[in-house]
């Protein structure tokens, strides 16, 4: 069984504020990590073993250090897909580029493709829970999100229940397929530090978090990917506007008791 | 469609730095006495826009094809049938109102999509909520939802119908469909829309939250069809119901046998048991980390339940295990669209805002004079929440 799972590295903090003089954004730190919900991935995946896992990732060179990082929890080995040329892209173009990756990794690890790709149910960036579906869709197998539970693995058939909602769907699909794995569905080991250091002195850091630009891909058609390859734009980016009839009241706490009192019996709450 | 040239002759090692600290991705490194650009672009163009004139340049190359937006007419909405009861969920007709709202605008016909089976009571709902077209694809292998087939159903209607527009509500089917669809048509797809404008051009305007961060975006699809976006349940306001005028103008759209076929097999379908979701709440009390402790947090609770609202609160809470994740209200949770919401120190972060902010009434109880949180309030109160909420705890009891 050979698994890839996808994972992000996403920033540290949600403070990002827009200068008002200038417009521009500010971020405060650049520190980043392992987006949280990928946790919940790489734990579906390390309790398949004794399969082969993949850890795959876009984004620029310091992504190396997620990919350390799940390589420390216990995956095979894991790939960083880097190239300015996928810079600025959307859904859509991110999709393509981790569906070409995914062909590529597999490839130079001699495989014909892997059996099962798992995906967190989203990012803390992003917040789109989009990528998974549009990944499986340009490798044009089947996928199924918000996966609560692995029922059961065989070499060619999962089954798998989902979670839709207000109902729960237990399925069976036939490999390959794409899934992502709901948050809190199981505990995620920490990285080990002794497999850190046992990797540290057998291993180059380069073996095990290596690296692919778009010359690696079949496709190196570049309008695909990156901002050319998107179909979205940003038109504008701005800081939320505040309500335009808004008061604020400041005072002792009694008096704002006393305030909070009448709004409610306005309202007709008390 | 993009890219960016830096202009070597122009970089100094004080324009270098200049830029270096302008981008906010960190993407801008030197190297030896000129820079680099790298994967953590974001192509967001500060650095040509702000920086020192001519450095770097973003070059806007003519996009290969460019398509007919006239070709392409109607705002569709798909209506997913609730699980528990077989009926349309509430937030198509959500959906429906506002695709009204903007079709007036342009000129255009609303249509509905409907997949599943035995559909005859849903296209009726559909019809007195505002569809002038309800399309529906309506077999026996289509009554279970499954990804490829109902995708195939999803591209059959865009590639017959042509919509401009397509709303998608963000259920966790929705959320799985709509983007196996987008990519399947080659085009872009915005996620949890918290706003919706249109342009005479036709194009969509889709706004929402961006970059992890306390700032929205506009976000357009220039030079694609369909338009394609998800929007939360309790964003937008239905239409009210009317008997449908005129002809009821109902498709019914027939797949190639082959279409249907699924590779999918569901073995069992297990409902949850009924429970209270805080997105149909009148009234809420909302904690966030303000609410320090096991004791206050029951006397956040203790308010909550005498004025009769239900209690909810921020992520932080849901992670520090004080929550079930059901009662998170944010981007990551629930929107909730209350006739009144009482935050009880949130601070207000934009991804809690986007799943709140449409409520008819919002009461901010915060110490902090600077949160976020009464940006958006109706009514905000600067001091100590225990001491706040007191005189209604006394008068209740």
């Amino acid at each position: 069984m050979n698994i890839a799972v996808l994972i992000k590295q996403v920033p540290g903090t949600t403070d990002v504020k827009i200068n008002p003089e200038t417009g521009n954004i500010i971020r405060d730190g650049v520190a980043s990590k392992l987006n949280p919900y990928d946790l919940f991935a790489l734990e579906m995946a390390l309790s398949l073993k004794p399969a082969s896992i993949t850890a795959i990732t876009m984004g620029p060179n310091q992504a190396k250090s997620v990919i350390l990082e799940a390589v420390y929890m216990g995956c095979d080995l894991g790939y960083v897909v880097s190239d300015r040329r996928f810079a600025g892209a959307d859904v859509l173009a991110t999709s393509r580029t981790l569906a070409g990756a995914i062909k590529k990794t597999a490839e130079l690890q001699g495989l014909s493709g892997y059996d099962l790709i798992i995906c967190g149910k989203q990012t803390t960036d992003g917040d789109t829970a989009q990528v998974g579906p549009e990944t499986a869709e340009c490798l044009d197998i089947p996928h199924v999100s918000d996966v609560l539970s692995i029922d059961v693995i065989s070499g060619e058939h999962i089954t798998l229940t989902a979670n839709m909602g207000d109902y729960e769907q237990k399925l069976c699909i036939p490999l390959p397929v794409l899934i992502t794995i709901e948050k809190d569905v199981n505990t995620p080991r920490l990285p080990s530090i002794k497999r850190k250091y046992m990797l540290a002195e057998s291993t180059d850091s380069s073996e095990l978090a290596r690296f692919i630009s778009l010359d690696d891909f079949d496709n190196q058609d570049a309008s695909l990917y990156g901002q050319s390859g998107s179909p979205t734009h940003v038109e504008k980016i701005f800081q939320p506007e505040a309500n335009s009839d808004k008061q604020v009241f400041t005072g002792s706490g009694e008096e704002l008791s006393e305030r909070l009192l009448n709004c409610l019996r306005d309202m007709k709450v008390i | 469609m993009a890219y960016l040239k830096v202009n070597h002759d122009k970089i100094t090692p004080e324009t270098a730095d200049k830029l270096i600290n302008l981008c906010p991705f960190g993407a801008i490194t030197k190297n030896g006495s000129t820079i680099d650009i790298g994967a953590g672009c974001k192509m967001c163009g500060i650095c040509s826009k702000k920086g020192p004139e001519g450095a770097i340049e973003m070059i806007k190359d003519q996009p290969k094809t460019v398509v007919d937006k006239n070709a392409w007419c109607g705002i569709a909405v798909y209506a997913e049938l609730s699980g528990r009861t077989g009926k349309v969920h509430p937030v198509a007709f959500e959906l429906l109102g506002k695709a009204k709202q903007l079709a007036v605008e342009i000129g255009h016909p609303v249509y509905a999509v409907i997949i599943g089976y035995r559909l005859e009571e849903a296209v009726l709902e559909l019809l007195t909520h505002g569809a002038d077209k309800v399309f529906v694809y309506d077999a026996p292998e289509l009554e279970h939802f499954k990804i490829d087939i109902y995708t195939n159903a999803f591209c059959d209607f865009i590639n017959k119908t042509k919509p401009s527009s397509v709303l998608v509500g963000a259920t966790n089917l929705g959320r799985s469909l709509a983007p196996r669809v987008a990519a399947s048509v080659g085009t872009g797809l915005t996620a949890d829309c918290t706003s919706l404008e249109i342009k005479e051009n036709t194009d969509l305007v889709q706004i929402r939250p961006a970059f992890g961060g306390n700032i929205m975006a506009r976000i357009i699809t220039p030079n694609h069809r369909p338009q394609f976006c998800t929007v939360r349940y309790k964003i937008f306001d239905a239409l009210p119901e009317r008997e449908p005028v005129g002809e009821r103008k109902v498709i019914k759209m027939t797949l190639p046998a082959d279409k249907l076929v699924s590779k999918i097999e569901v073995i069992e379908t297990r409902h949850k048991p009924a429970e209270f979701d805080i997105s149909e709440a009148e009234l809420i009390v909302a904690c966030g980390r303000g609410v320090k402790n096991a004791e206050e947090l029951e006397t956040a609770k203790r308010f909550a339940d005498s004025i009769g609202a239900q209690l909810a609160c921020t992520r932080p809470m849901v992670e520090a295990g004080w929550f079930d994740p059901r009662k998170q209200i944010g981007l990551s949770g629930r929107t909730v669209k209350p006739k009144l919401i009482i935050t009880l120190g949130i601070s207000g972060s934009v991804q809690f805002a986007a799943g709140m902010k449409n409520s008819d009434k919002i009461i901010a109880v915060n110490i902090d004079p600077n949160a976020s949180i009464f940006k958006i309030a109706h009514i905000g109160m600067i001091g100590d929440w225990k001491e706040i909420i007191s005189r209604p705890m006394e008068v209740l009891k």
